[in-house]
């Protein structure tokens, strides 16, 4: 089975969906998008088995010569190794769950098929950017499904708002995509090729480790790893972007697109490990982002928002982890992350669709009851996003990045603490949103139980949110290598220096017992005195406080001071056209004369007579005196 | 008062010509203006006739005639267009017409 299929159904899938429009009715609309991305994953499941079965050797396909232009070639070229087949797998098979519960999510929607068409064209970008060999196709890839994004985050068009948060993720993912347009050039300017492999081999043999040139290089590469991934100071867009349709937030905004960052960094890890100060950058911006966005979910009031934050938390550990050099723990908590929060989000999205439209948390309440198999795959997603210890999957990649953010060879103190208060903050936001969801008195009336399409998926990504975490045991709980030994050939094992099973122990009990502690403080808070939380949060310093931490850290008024209102501000002086005044100003001149000109024509017959009489004395006046001076 | 007759003919042109223009340009009845166009006409016509006087030659009585039959050609022609002016304007002011200014 060729490989190359994987991206091409579901671009196929797209185009027969665009050229086909409002022609094609719903049912075969629903048939050929997801049926194109059960193909996609049938044939990436038997793709990863041949790779396995060749112990990791990656697949190569030269499918077709995109450009050819002195000694410069960039191929339509697919390289299936280990970490491209594990994206491949998460991609095809969530997006095809994500697929299915859109066809219920999205039934009434009257631009049914516009919606299934940027999402398979979404689909076949991010399989081509995690599948493509050289950084040309990569590129291709990533502004692919930046396009898709913008697309989707403004599926509904017509209210303006969706326009706006459209554009703002496009512009601020454009900032961290020239950064990386920056970095391919200096790569192709110092080792002749944008082969990743190739780039990968000439690196090493060309820089030694801190060299200026690959610091820069390497620094460039995670500017645009975060714009795509919404970290700090790129991270604004995120939440905003939740003004697309939910199964887009699921699928691009949780559990795949954002994620590009982490593949594109752990891609090109040579370069990184060559690069220590890029890699603490790496790690410094992650801890922090993980810190600032987990304080944000504390606060919101829309359910999606408090995703999309948490979401943008847990890419700061994924950013953490690749910064300490525990590439595989990164690419382990995308694998759980993408199925706990694609849970999450779609089960979030059953609460929206089920209350009517309903985003405000404290709108809602009760659901325990009304809602019985949403609560459930909700509870295992918030689980496994809170690190509940030993059953869920997200404890065993979380609990993995955190021991990992100490002992490793570019971990240290300061990232565990980092990560811990993470792990503290994940538990308050989490259940802080399940408690208000869940418990409590109903608020809103339930008019709508979703239908199977969307509870099968659900109860599909529950599973895997559980038992996804037992392909890699820490060495305290069984020792279970699966995937970290999978991903051997493509990045190298993390090292770790200090080895010890007594320390490993102390740290998965706090971190546990810090998850726990987020969980008792949210139930204190939500559930057991929200009088008394409720009239701490009314203190005046506390609501500034909140009112900040709401809005993101105020980075959107930073921001707009500093870049959005001083851009305004000269492309309303540009807007002017300052060169074009020359020619403005010479027409004008021009009129003026013609105006004082016209203005000779009175049409009154005396003034013209004047005029003749005036001239015939001037003319006379000068043949006399010129006549007497002669 | 002794003045040489050619003098005193080329002055009384010159007066009548002055006078002639003068009241072109303040006279707003058209007829009046092509009154004084007339009398502008003459005035040259009379100094053609001292200096052809002044010179013993024919020549200046030939253009006085040419002067003649140019003013009765122009007169008729300007009748006509006042004429038209009066029909269209139902006034001879030639202030009122102006509708081509600019």
């Amino acid at each position: 089975m060729n490989s190359a299929l994987i991206p091409a159904i579901p671009f196929l899938s797209a185009c027969i969906l665009m050229l086909g429009w409002k022609r094609i009715n719903r049912t075969a609309v629903s048939v050929i998008a997801c049926g194109s991305l059960a193909l996609s994953a049938l044939i990436a499941v038997v793709a990863a088995v041949q790779v396995a079965q060749h112990n990791g050797a990656p697949q190569m396909l030269q499918v077709w010569n995109w450009m050819q232009v002195a000694g410069f070639r960039a191929g339509i070229d697919f390289r299936l190794d280990a970490l491209s087949v594990v994206f491949v797998l998460v991609i095809t098979i969530v997006g095809f769950l994500i697929h299915v519960y859109a066809t219920a999510y999205m039934h009434d929607d009257e631009d049914y098929s516009r919606f299934f068409a940027c999402m398979n064209l979404f689909v076949g970008a991010m399989l081509v950017l995690v599948m493509a060999d050289n950084l040309v196709l990569l590129y291709l890839g990533w502004e692919g499904v930046g396009l898709c994004s913008y697309l989707l985050i403004g599926f509904w068009y017509k209210d303006p708002a969706n326009g706006y948060a459209a554009r703002k993720a496009f512009i601020v993912t454009r900032v961290g995509d020239t950064a990386m347009a920056f970095a391919l050039f200096l790569l192709y300017q110092h080792t002749g090729t944008l082969h990743i492999q190739g780039v990968l081999q000439a690196g090493a043999q060309l820089w030694a480790k801190g060299d200026p040139a690959v610091t820069m290089i390497a620094l460039l590469l995670l500017g645009g790893a975060v714009g795509k991934s919404a970290q700090l100071p790129l991270q604004t867009w995120l939440p905003d972007a939740m003004a697309g349709p939910t199964p887009v937030s699921a699928l691009i905004h949780a559990a795949t697109m954002v994620t590009a960052g982490v593949y594109l960094i752990a891609r090109t890890h040579t370069l990184f490990e060559l690069a220590p100060a890029a890699q603490t950058a790496t790690a410094v911006i992650g801890g922090m982002t993980l810190v600032i966005a987990g304080v944000s979910a504390l606060v919101q009031t829309d359910i999606k928002r408090v995703l999309a934050y948490s979401t943008v938390s847990q890419i700061g550990y994924m950013f953490l982890a690749l910064g300490c050099g525990a590439w595989s723990a990164a690419i382990f908590h995308f694998v759980t992350h993408a199925f706990f929060k694609a849970l999450l989000f779609m089960s979030a999205g059953a609460v929206i669709v089920a209350l009517h439209h309903e985003q405000d948390m404290f709108k809602m309440g009760g659901l325990k009851k009304l809602l019985p198999g949403v609560f459930w795959v909700f509870l295992i997603g918030s689980a496994s996003l809170a690190a509940l210890p030993f059953v869920t999957a997200g404890f065993y990649s979380k609990d993995q990045i955190i021991w990992l953010a100490w002992s490793a060879a570019g971990g240290g103190t300061g990232y565990w603490i980092t990560a811990l208060l993470g792990a503290l903050l994940t538990g308050m936001y989490t259940f802080r949103m399940f408690f208000l969801v869940f418990y409590g008195e109903a608020r809103t009336h339930v008019h709508h139980r979703p239908g199977a399409r969307m509870m099968v998926p659900l109860y599909i990504l529950a599973v895997l949110s559980t038992v996804a975490g037992f392909v890699e045991l820490p060495h305290t709980l069984g020792h279970v290598t699966l995937f970290s030994h999978w991903l051997l050939p493509v990045l190298p094992a993390v090292q770790v220096v200090t080895e010890s099973a007594a320390l490993e122990w102390t740290s998965q009990a706090v971190s546990a017992l810090l998850s726990f502690a987020g969980i008792g403080m949210a139930y204190m808070w939500v559930m057991k005195h929200p009088q008394g939380m409720r009239e701490f949060l009314e203190m005046p310093a506390i609501v500034w406080l909140r009112g900040c931490w709401q809005r993101g850290w105020d980075f959107d008024e930073i921001y707009d001071a500093l870049l959005v209102r001083p851009f305004v501000f000269l492309s309303q002086i540009n807007s002017k056209d300052l060169v074009d005044k020359i020619y403005t100003g010479l027409a004008r001149a021009m009129e003026w004369c013609h105006n004082m000109m016209a203005r000779t024509q009175s049409g009154i017959l005396r003034w013209y007579i004047m005029g003749v009489v005036l001239g015939a004395v001037a003319i006379l006046s000068v043949l006399i005196w010129r006549l007497y001076e002669i | 008062m002794n003045m040489h007759p050619t003098t005193a003919g080329l002055l009384l042109a010159g007066i009548l010509f002055v006078l002639g223009l003068i009241s072109v340009l303040i006279r707003r009845n058209i007829i009046f203006m092509l009154l004084s166009v007339e009398i502008m006409l003459n005035a040259a016509g009379l100094a053609f006739v001292v200096a052809s006087s002044h010179w013993g030659t024919a020549d200046g009585q030939v253009m006085f005639m040419f002067i003649l039959a140019m003013a009765a050609a122009e007169v008729s022609v300007g009748l006509a267009l006042i004429l038209q002016l009066y029909h269209q304007l139902r006034t001879l002011d030639s202030d009122e017409a102006n509708r081509m200014h600019g």
